[in-house]
């Protein structure tokens, strides 16, 4: 993909605030990020650090109450999703955005057959006749590795294990043909030799459909194996963005660098001992004034208290000491 | 402080496992038949060294929990011995099986379903001494203090509730209550799998540090692979229900035998995009197949990328085909003298359901 071009998506200033009876959670504060065409954006976090409601967010799939979407632009192919009407904002869901999340039981339907939930969207949206829905969902059950396909069409989720759910999930995800896929922790349910099969399908469906993807995972492994360029997450921030193999050459953020070194590794020397994160993740109950990491960063010094040093330009560049 | 166990030999066996089955009746019909079996451990044999932590790997429903399940006796198994500390402990009476019970504790995968929602920590925490000793209450209360401080947990805690904790709090909880009793062996059910990658370090460390000190051994029972290369001196990795390979944690990482092994371990993603990219995977094609109905031949002859004829008829036994490397595949000739490890076909017990 060419440098100059325009993203395909580009997220500006979004905040995200829920109204629960305990207070506001500001679970997105001011995230932006852009999305190039056919390329992989992964993105880290760990456990409430606010990746899932971003992504929701951009495609407004949150219930209001009690999510607010304060601010922000979520430009797709030139248009703010934030501005959409509700008609044209079905379409972009339909057609224009693919969504696979994690748990696939919950998110395909029980009591209707595989092929006709992959049909539904492109009736619905593409317009098409039931025939000719019916040969491109063989198609694509054919494209996610599905053998016997046709026979499958009439086949229920539960009749399906838990990868074949998922292959199914991003069958109906890449129905319309997207331009951008957003995958929220696609295979963290599955067993790792699952999980190698669904991977080397989203790149090779990648390559094929030449798609954007963002792929949302607490597995620094899978986003090594898969991402051009990485989003870390903490306290509802973009705290550090960087290509993939800057990422883990030259961590910048102290997040970052402290996230790589609690992981052991699979091949190369053995650590003796693990490194921990002390100290418990931040509770999002204002906008961060100051640093959200700084209770457990051992960086910590006088300006951390005083100002958030969110994201500028390229990467962590705040007051904090250099690489 | 807790104290080590006394008197214990580092480097024998303290935990021997022979033959061990365990198998889920499966009945239908109207007249509920018993029609067939979930055969969840199918044969399975290994020792565990005193002070040693053993792992075991392997997909989900391969059958890990079912064998530290039936370790413990939380089930009756089918067949097999198991010999903790020198007494078969799946042949104990009831009375017996009371009494050893303090030597032998687990800790479980979801630290939030494991503890009693309604009870304060020290009551969750000294649950194990009221039903095994008489002591009083502020003997009682004193030692729940000592499991707290050995732990993590602030004792002024002690009071609160469950909910009031993290994960990785919760989970420091339940691993307090498995140390009550001073037990010798724990097993560990995918202690780490419920809590976020920052917190999974801490548990870990924990584990280890009272592996030290008190000198447990340990079954550790993950799907993490590197966390396993981690902590444990030894591996074996299961499949639908049986062993196929035990070894040594170095030789096994770097060098699978089994071809699953092999399968298994390409498909640990590298948190790092270099070595991610040079990486040869072997992709496995097809699912696994049902507990219910495995293969004639090796269980893992439907999906092996080296499946030969002999692997659909006949299935190999687990043999120790290099030193200390037990492998159960038709790949490798039975050249060496069968180990300690294999199998001796214990006696099959009457098939009962167990529910729990
Ligand atoms: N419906 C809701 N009401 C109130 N707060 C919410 C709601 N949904 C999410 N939150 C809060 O928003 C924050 C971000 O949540 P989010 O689901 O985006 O986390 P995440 O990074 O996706 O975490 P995980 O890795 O666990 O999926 C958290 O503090 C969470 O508790
Ligand atoms: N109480 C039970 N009754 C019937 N089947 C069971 C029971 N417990 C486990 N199983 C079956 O035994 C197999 C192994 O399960 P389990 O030991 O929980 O696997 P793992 O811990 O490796 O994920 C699975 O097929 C599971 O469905
Ligand atoms: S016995 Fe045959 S099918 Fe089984 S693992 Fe070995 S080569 Fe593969
Ligand atoms: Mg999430
Ligand atoms: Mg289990």
């Amino acid at each position: 993909m060419a440098e100059q071009a325009l993203p395909v998506l580009d997220v500006r200033g979004l905040k995200t605030v829920f109204r629960t009876r305990g207070g506001e959670i500001h679970a997105v504060n001011d995230v932006s990020f852009h999305l190039n065409r056919g390329e992989v954006l992964g993105v880290v976090g760990e456990s409430g650090s606010g990746k899932s409601v971003t992504m929701m967010s951009l495609i407004r799939l949150l219930p209001s109450p009690p999510a607010d979407i304060r601010a922000g632009q979520v430009v797709l192919n030139g248009k703010d999703l934030l501005q959409m009407d509700a008609e044209d904002l079905r379409h972009v869901r339909g057609a224009k955005v693919g969504f696979v999340f994690q748990d696939p039981m919950t998110s395909l339907n029980p009591v209707f057959t595989i092929g006709s939930q992959i049909m539904e969207p492109l009736r619905a949206h593409m317009g098409m006749t039931k025939a000719a829905a019916a040969a491109r969902a063989v198609e694509l059950l054919e494209l996610v590795g599905i053998p016997d396909a046709r026979k499958r069409l009439k086949a229920y989720p539960h009749q399906f294990s838990g990868g074949m759910r998922q292959r199914v999930m991003i069958a109906i995800a890449l129905a319309c043909d997207p331009d951008v896929l957003i995958a929220d922790e696609p295979t963290t349910a599955l067993d790792v030799t699952i999980q190698a099969q669904i991977l080397e399908l989203m790149k090779e469906l990648r390559r094929k459909l030449g798609m954007a993807i963002i792929w949302i995972t607490h597995d620094l492994g899978v986003i090594a194996g898969i991402a051009d360029r990485v989003l870390v997450m903490y306290g509802g921030q973009v705290v550090e963005h960087a290509p993939v193999g800057e990422l883990f050459a030259n961590p910048q953020h102290p997040y970052t660098r402290a996230l790589l070194k609690t992981i052991p590794k699979i091949s190369g020397a053995r650590e003796a001992r693990l490194k921990v994160i002390e100290g418990q993740p931040p509770i999002m109950t204002g906008a961060p004034q100051a640093c959200p990491f700084r209770a457990r960063c051992e960086y910590r010094h006088d300006p951390c208290e005083k100002v958030n040093p969110l994201r500028r330009g390229g990467g962590w560049s705040s007051s904090g000491p250099g690489p | 402080m807790l104290d080590a166990t006394p008197g214990l030999l580092a480097g024998g066996p303290l935990v021997q496992v022979d033959g061990l089955k365990m198998h889920f009746p499966i009945y239908s019909g109207i007249l509920r038949r018993h029609t067939g079996d979930v055969k969840a451990v199918d044969g399975v044999s290994f020792s565990i060294n005193a002070g040693e932590t053993l792992g075991l790997v392997g997909e989900s429903g391969c059958g890990k929990s079912t064998v530290g399940r039936a370790l413990l006796r939380l089930y009756e198994p089918t067949a097999g011995r198991v010999v903790i500390d020198g007494e078969d402990v799946a042949s104990l009476s009831p009375e017996d099986l009371r009494k050893k019970r303090p030597a032998m504790q687990m800790v479980f995968q979801d630290p939030q379903a494991s503890l009693n929602p309604r009870m304060t920590l020290s009551r969750i925490i000294s649950e194990p001494l009221d039903e095994h000793t008489d002591w009083a209450e502020a003997k009682k209360l004193a030692r729940v203090h000592e499991l707290m401080d050995a732990v993590g947990l602030n004792r002024r805690f002690d009071n609160r509730f469950p909910h009031e904790f993290s994960g990785g709090q919760r989970q420091r909880i339940g691993i307090a209550r498995a140390l009550a009793l001073n037990p010798r062996f724990i097993v560990c059910d995918e202690p780490i799998a419920a809590l976020d990658v920052s917190i999974q370090a801490q548990v870990v460390n924990l584990l280890e540090d009272l592996q030290e000190k008190l000198g447990l051994t340990y079954l550790f029972i993950s799907h993490d692979l590197s966390m396993v290369r981690h902590i444990a001196d030894r591996v074996a990795v299961m499949y639908l229900g049986k062993i196929a390979e035990l070894s040594p944690r170095d030789a096994l990482y770097s060098r699978p035998l089994h071809p699953y092994a092999e399968a298994l371990l390409s498909a640990v993603n590298e948190p790092d995009p270099a070595l991610a990219a040079n990486r040869r995977r072997i992709i496995l094609t097809g699912d696994v197949p049902s507990p219910a109905n495995p293969p004639k031949g090796c269980n893992f002859c439907t999906r092996c990328p080296k499946v030969m004829d002999i692997c659909r008829t006949v299935k190999p036994d687990l043999t120790e085909v290099e030193p200390q490397r037990f492998v159960a595949c038709h790949l490798y000739p039975k050249t060496q003298a069968a180990g300690s490890t294999g199998a001796s076909e214990a006696t099959e017990r009457n098939q009962q359901g167990v529910s729990l």
